[in-house]
């Protein structure tokens, strides 16, 4: 298991590369001049070139990669001009409040999916199944910003049960119990897609595993009914519905956007709206880095995961 | 077609032949969503495409006056937003707008994914592995935020997010598309073309471009609601469309700010961008279910922990026959439902297993002897199987109609099964001696360690060099002949009083098979347990079986000392298949295949099922329904002419 999770370290390290040549090219697709960006259209040409190469753009792009990447090896990722701070400390601050958001979002998606996955492929074609798969089929077909106001409207305006926005009350407020209220709606909203697609996959792979030859030998050993679904086949659909939860929280960690725009959620997804609106490219740049390193380093844990729960992998 | 549809994956035949069909209730109720979601869908296109020919106001005339009016309010038929404009109308224009993004979003992916996936499935080699890397590399990207980096590169805008959006699902063709055209790389037709001579251009637009349609078409479909809904998202955060053009996502997101004083604002075109998703979505699972015949086996209905009993009232009542034998099966019948038709498994089968005596169960594939075994202890897969009559006494007390909590006491303890192939039949997740512990502690109150302990002896007994190490062994790292050890000694964990061996030895090597034989042999003979041997090779009936009944389409034709039938088979059946099998010294021997097929058990003759293949037959075969008559008393034969070298 440790060698096998060395050789998953190194072989992240060509892929988080990768990341970085593509979030280069697209900066680097930009059109229009930086320096004149920066200093403004009555710049004069001198001062533009003076700023290019103070800034290194007058080298090749394969230079200016190599020296940009050094940078962000050492944590340099730039100056947002906007905010005027290092764009390493306003993301690593936005990102923490969007761990706990997305975090809490997937655990919800995970819990509620494999559960509605498991109940329908129990009782399929049954009641409860076709309540479920209604609401599934709602839940991957709504706009989860749709939903998001929705649920502002219903659960903080019309029943002031929690608050609408926010991560911690402006007054009075910073402790957990706060956080809490203030967590439950994003992190629903955020869910519902991730719940639906994780039951629909779960409910079809506890299907295809409940017809398998070790099911019923395990019902000819005379194991009980409820012990068959919950030990024999969960497990065995759980080494497919992994990889899938892995998928998700891609699709969370990017959905936050939407969550986090519509609740006022301090994370790094409202942080890239504003900075690309305001055309902070350093910010956009440094958060889309990160967001995407993070989410390569957790398909490595779902992928050691699975070979944890499936001994046929570590052969 | 054909070429896709293999691709895509057919669905393992075993598991067809076991499971049921989705009932034609279920098909309809499927195929009615899918027409629903066409109904809505063509309805929106409708409305949409009549747009610009319908008296509706300006979209964009703005009337400060009349501003925020509510729904139903007067010439306003959905009201009107913060600057007075009517909201039906910029409604219908927007989904317009929406529709016209999503639907492009989705040409550009198809068209670009496709051809990268084609490419590289195609030319394979380093072609393949420099685009799929790319791929990846785009894939390791949380989804929206790919996007997002676009538009912050190319700038707000529709156009861009529509480029956006398109790029970021990409991937998604490529891999689907890639994969179907490596599996059509290598075959035949492909070669043909080749051969004859044509460019890599006409055999990838002639031979291999018709045979991906349907996996383009499957993936437009179930990603093109998804591309709505995420180009509407770019427009909501406002990176889409800009002011004054609006689709559904900018009208949510201008509205967001008046959600308090004017919900209706943004609730609306909310409400469109759902019934536009979910009708696609609707549209898009019944094609997929069209084309993809795999996926439609998902629908498969889940085989019941018990099967179904369906017995007419009368023999509920029957008394129980007291008398020595450990398994007495009276008139068992086990029907098989799919569809319309009927499939008579097993169609009155009687029988009967003695203290420590070994019954041999023999006949083709197909003829009942499995189903047989498993309707005993209520194992076949329901739907679509089913017990439509008769008796299973063991030691005098009815198993069928016995209750859940009842039937598991007796699973396992009293009656154990041998399955035949241990790779398919041993949990691929568990080790070994977890899965032996829990036979045991099903039916004996001990704690794990003690229950494993009893694993290990277990093991042993069953000669598995180191036990004690190989019990936390998973089954992929046994050999068969192993693995098949482990399930008897897991069907031993209990000491049952009759064990079912359904055909133990089959998947095994010829030697391994001799020495599985004589292992079980020796176990049963030391525990004194019954043994119901289900094969069909005569061969391996003569080492084992004191008694043998040959099954043929579902009904017990012979039955007698395996001696008797050996040595004089009565039946036609029996007969050619003792022939069948091969004996050491008689090289000479020609060993004679049986004409034909075994019937379908949907559709039997009336009279003997092997009179359409049997050598003798005469018209008084077909007549009627043919008895099981004792040629002695313990030899019978279900044969109006039993052969002469009985008596």
């Amino acid at each position: 298991m440790l060698a096998y999770t060395v050789k998953r370290l190194v072989l992240a390290v060509p892929v988080l590369l990768g990341l970085t040549v593509i979030v280069f090219l697209i900066m680097a697709m930009i059109p229009g001049d930086p320096a004149t960006a920066i200093l403004g259209s009555y710049a004069t040409p001198e001062n533009v070139a003076r700023l290019n190469r103070q800034l290194g753009l007058d080298r090749s792009l394969v230079e200016q990669y190599f020296i940009w990447l050094g940078n962000l090896l050492q944590g340099d990722f730039g100056r947002s001009f906007n905010l005027n701070r290092p764009v390493i400390d306003e993301v690593l601050e936005r990102f923490s409040a969007t761990l706990v958001l997305a975090g809490a979002a997937l655990l919800l998606c995970s819990v509620f999916g494999l559960i509605a996955g498991v109940v329908t492929a129990v009782r399929q074609y049954g009641w409860t199944d076709k309540i479920v798969t209604f609401f599934v089929l709602i839940g991957i077909s709504i706009p989860s910003f749709w939903l998001g106001l929705l649920m502002i409207l219903v659960f903080a305006v019309w029943q002031r049960w929690l608050p609408a926005s926010g991560m911690f009350a402006i007054y009075g407020g910073g402790d957990l119990p706060d956080l809490l209220r203030h967590l439950v709606l994003p992190a629903i909203t955020l869910a519902v897609v991730a719940t639906g697609v994780i039951a629909r996959l779960t409910r079809a792979a506890m299907l295809e595993v409940l017809r398998q030859d070790y099911i019923r030998t395990a019902r000819a050993k005379g194991v009980g009914e409820t012990r068959v679904v919950c030990r024999h086949a969960f497990k065995a659909a759980l080494v497919n519905v992994i990889p899938v939860i892995g998928v998700q929280a891609g699709f969370v960690l990017g959905g936050a956007v939407y969550i986090e725009t519509v609740f006022q959620w301090p994370g790094i997804g409202r942080m890239l709206v504003t900075a690309i609106s305001t055309r902070d490219l350093l910010l956009v740049q440094g958060g889309v880095l990160v967001v995407a390193a993070s989410y390569v380093l957790f398909n490595l844990v779902t992928d050691l995961l699975q070979h944890l729960i499936d001994p046929r992998l570590r052969t | 077609m054909s070429g896709a549809q293999a691709a895509a994956g057919a669905p393992a035949p075993a598991a067809k032949r076991r499971s049921g069909r989705p009932s034609a209730l279920s098909l309809f109720a499927r195929n009615q969503l899918a027409a629903f979601g066409a109904g809505l869908l063509l309805v929106i296109l409708l409305l949409v495409l009549l747009t610009p020919l319908l008296p509706l106001p300006d979209p964009a005339a703005t009337d400060p006056v009349n501003r925020l009016l509510r729904p139903l309010a007067e010439g306003h038929l959905l009201g009107s937003d913060h600057l007075g404009r009517d909201i039906f109308s910029r409604l219908l224009w927007g989904t317009g707008v929406s529709l016209l993004v999503g639907l492009s979003a989705t040409s550009v992916a198809a068209i670009f994914g496709s051809t990268i996936g084609i490419l590289a499935g195609y030319f394979g080699g380093r072609a393949d592995t420099l685009l799929m890397r790319g791929i990846d590399m785009l894939m390791a990207f949380p989804y929206i935020l790919l996007a997002l980096a676009i538009v912050a590169a190319l700038g707000p805008g529709l156009l861009n997010a529509l480029f956006a959006i398109a790029i970021v699902n990409i991937p998604f063709f490529a891999r689907n598309i890639r994969g179907v055209t490596l599996g059509l790389a290598n075959r035949e037709f492909i070669d043909a073309a080749r051969l004859s001579g044509k460019s890599n251009v006409s055999i990838l637009l002639t031979e291999v471009l018709p045979n991906v349609l349907p996996v383009i078409v499957i993936t437009v479909s179930t990603t093109v609601g998804w591309m709505i809904l995420e180009t509407a998202g770019l427009s909501f955060l406002g990176l889409g469309a800009q002011p004054p053009a609006a689709d559904l996502g900018s009208m949510l997101g201008e509205g967001r700010k008046l959600l308090i004083t004017a919900p209706h604002v943004s609730v609306i075109p909310g409400v469109m961008i759902f019934l536009v998703v979910m009708s696609i979505n609707l549209l898009g699972d019944g094609i997929r279910d069209l084309l993809d015949p795999r996926l439609k086996s998902g629908a498969l209905a889940r085989p019941a922990p018990f099967t179904a009993v369906d017995r007419p009232v009368s023999q509920l009542a029957a008394a129980s026959i007291q008398d020595d034998s450990v398994l007495a099966v009276e008139d068992l019948r086990t029907q098989f439902r799919i569809g319309s038709d009927v499939y008579r498994a097993v169609d009155g089968v009687s029988f009967d297993i003695q203290p420590h005596e070994c019954l041999g169960l023999v006949g083709e594939s197909g003829s009942g002897k499995s189903v047989t075994a498993l309707s005993l202890l209520g194992l076949v897969a329901t739907p679509p199987g089913r017990i439509v009559g008769g008796r299973v006494l063991l030691q005098g007390r009815d198993l069928i109609g016995l209750d859940a909590a009842g039937l598991r006491a007796i699973r396992g303890d009293q009656v154990a099964y041998i399955f035949q192939d241990p790779l398919t039949t041993l949990h691929p997740l568990f080790s070994i001696g977890d899965q032996i512990a829990e036979a045991i502690r099903c039916h004996r109150p001990l704690s794990y360690k003690e229950a494993w302990a009893a694993a290990v002896t277990l093991l042993d007994s069953v000669r598995i060099p180191n036990a004690a190490g190989r019990a936390a062994a998973y089954p992929h790292e046994l050999s068969g002949g192993m693995r098949q050890r482990v399930s008897i000694a897991m069907a031993l964990a209990n000491d049952p009083t009759l064990l079912i061996a359904d055909e133990p030895t089959t998947a095994l090597d010829v030697t391994v098979q001799a020495q599985v034989l004589k292992l079980l042999d020796q176990l049963r003979s030391r525990s004194g347990a019954s043994l119901l041997f289900i094969t069909h090779d005569f061969g391996v009936v003569s080492e084992v079986c004191h008694r043998v009944a040959v099954m043929y389409a579902g009904r017990i034709v012979e039955i007698g000392p395996t001696e008797d039938v050996l040595s004089a088979p009565a039946h036609p059946y029996t007969e050619r298949l003792i022939a069948c099998v091969p004996r050491l010294g008689e090289p000479g021997r020609r060993l004679e295949a049986i004409a034909g097929l075994p019937p379908a058990v949907n559709h039997l003759p009336p009279g003997c099922a092997f009179a359409e293949r049997c050598p003798h037959a005469e018209d008084a075969c077909r007549a009627g329904e043919i008895s099981l008559d004792g040629l002695n008393d313990r030899h019978l034969v279900r044969c109006i002419k039993p052969r002469r070298a009985a008596s």
